[in-house]
């Protein structure tokens, strides 16, 4: 993932909206940062416009998973992870589990840190850390949006 | 031959019995033991101070606190509901004796002829309706008042609760361990999760205190219910906690002073046996 892109993560949903507005106004005085960067991919995107919408939005989207899952993951009424595991950027976290440092080094299986969300205790069943999909503390989608938010610590 | 049969068969029931159901008392040395070992060189009462017995700067905090107790005009309530006379002239001595501070000790325990825990609260609630009375609402309030005065006059006492050798008695304590180490609610929690296995961790700011040394200052006045209340009454009763926790984890709540939790009661006082009551406590 490209640093430009997770920048731009919080300008996902409305990605394709903002296409349509920098195309339309391409000389606007008060475009903020992201859609000058936008108005930049759109002077390209005249050369080859169908191939660049689909490849930008797909790295946009990406940037906005990990983006999701953290606002998710930190949420005390969703993932409440703070409650027990230590994550760069989150205050009074307690120490009950592991801090999540080295994501991919411990889960080089994306799918295996799914199940440990979705249910840790098919692993260990005396866990402590609550089933946040089989218990339905969490959507399936957001069981994946956090997935990809944790997998990127 | 028959002999030979029916000593193995002996001999096989009572090392099954033995190896599935460990007695109260071999459940309380093994709780007793986890704790010596989990805080090595924790004086076993310093248990009874749950939290502030694990961290320093809550301790200051606390014991700040315990210069100027919140919870003591509430015993002072407590005292005076004792002393009121009921309509019809009797009063809570004529249900509990004359001595307000040999209350606290003997409860929870067995009733063999109604076959059930009873409970402080219980019994206080049943005196105002033996004399005409309309019995408290459970949970906080005047009953709460009234036995965290029971409380503070016991401080000191040791907790020394019996389970007699009774099949239902048995069963009434079994029934209290089962619900303290199953998981429940959607967090899928149980209450050994935090209060033993991880007892000493922070969950966010909050230090999760040991089973061992809970009962012993209950009812408690909790700065958390203080702030809810309007009047500033942060004090409550064991059910009441009862509720809250299992709501926490996302559990519908029992009845308090319902089987279930007088089961647990009965289970989780046992497991202070020989500590010091220091109701009613200041918590978070």
């Amino acid at each position: 993932m490209t640093p430009q892109s997770e920048k731009n993560n919080g300008d996902q949903v409305l990605a394709g909206f903002e296409f349509q507005v920098t195309i339309t106004f391409p000389k606007e005085y008060h475009m903020n940062q992201s859609y000058r960067k936008l108005a930049g991919v759109v002077a390209i995107a005249t050369v080859s416009a169908g191939l660049l919408f689909t490849s930008s939005a797909a790295i946009a989207a990406e940037g906005s998973a990990v983006e999701q899952g953290k606002k998710i993951a930190f949420d005390r009424k969703k993932g409440n992870c703070l409650t027990c595991h230590q994550i760069e950027g989150g205050t009074l976290t307690g120490n009950i589990a592991p801090p999540l440092v080295a994501m991919q080094a411990r889960f080089p299986d994306k799918a295996k840190l799914r199940m440990q969300i979705w249910d840790s205790t098919a692993a260990n069943p005396h866990s402590i850390m609550p089933p946040f999909g089989k218990h339905k503390i969490l959507t399936d989608k957001e069981v994946d949006l956090v997935t990809e938010y944790v997998h990127s610590l | 031959m028959h002999k030979y049969v029916s000593i193995l068969l002996a001999a096989g029931l009572s090392l099954g019995s033995g190896s599935l159901l460990a007695t109260p008392a071999e459940d309380l040395e093994a709780f007793k033991k986890y704790y010596q070992q989990r805080f090595p060189g924790m004086h076993d009462q310093d248990l009874a101070n749950g939290p502030y017995a694990l961290d320093a700067n809550k301790r200051i905090q606390w014991e700040a606190m315990e210069e100027f107790p919140p919870y003591e005009q509430f015993v002072d309530k407590g005292e005076e509901i004792w002393n009121k006379p009921f309509a019809n002239g009797k009063s809570f001595a004529s249900c509990f004796g004359d001595d307000p501070s040999k209350v606290k000790v003997k409860y929870p325990h067995w009733d063999s002829e109604k076959a059930q825990v009873v409970t402080l609260e219980g019994d206080i609630n049943k005196c105002l309706k033996e004399n005409g009375e309309k019995p408290f609402k459970w949970g906080k309030g005047p009953i709460a008042y009234l036995s965290g005065y029971f409380a503070y006059q016991a401080r000191g006492q040791k907790i020394n609760i019996v389970i007699p050798d009774d099949p239902k008695a048995q069963a009434a304590y079994e029934a209290g361990k089962k619900f303290f180490y199953a998981k429940r609610g959607q967090l899928n929690l149980a209450c050994a999760d935090c209060h033993v296995y991880y007892s000493g961790m922070f969950a966010r700011g909050n230090l999760l205190s040991t089973a061992r040394g809970q009962t012993t200052h209950f009812p408690v006045f909790r700065a958390k219910w203080e702030r809810k209340s309007k009047s500033g009454d942060g004090l409550g009763t064991l059910h009441r906690r009862y509720g809250g926790c299992n709501s926490q984890v996302r559990a519908a709540p029992f009845k308090a002073q319902g089987e279930e939790y007088r089961n647990l009661e009965f289970f989780h006082a046992y497991m202070s046996n020989g500590m010091e009551i220091n109701g009613p406590g200041y918590r978070e």
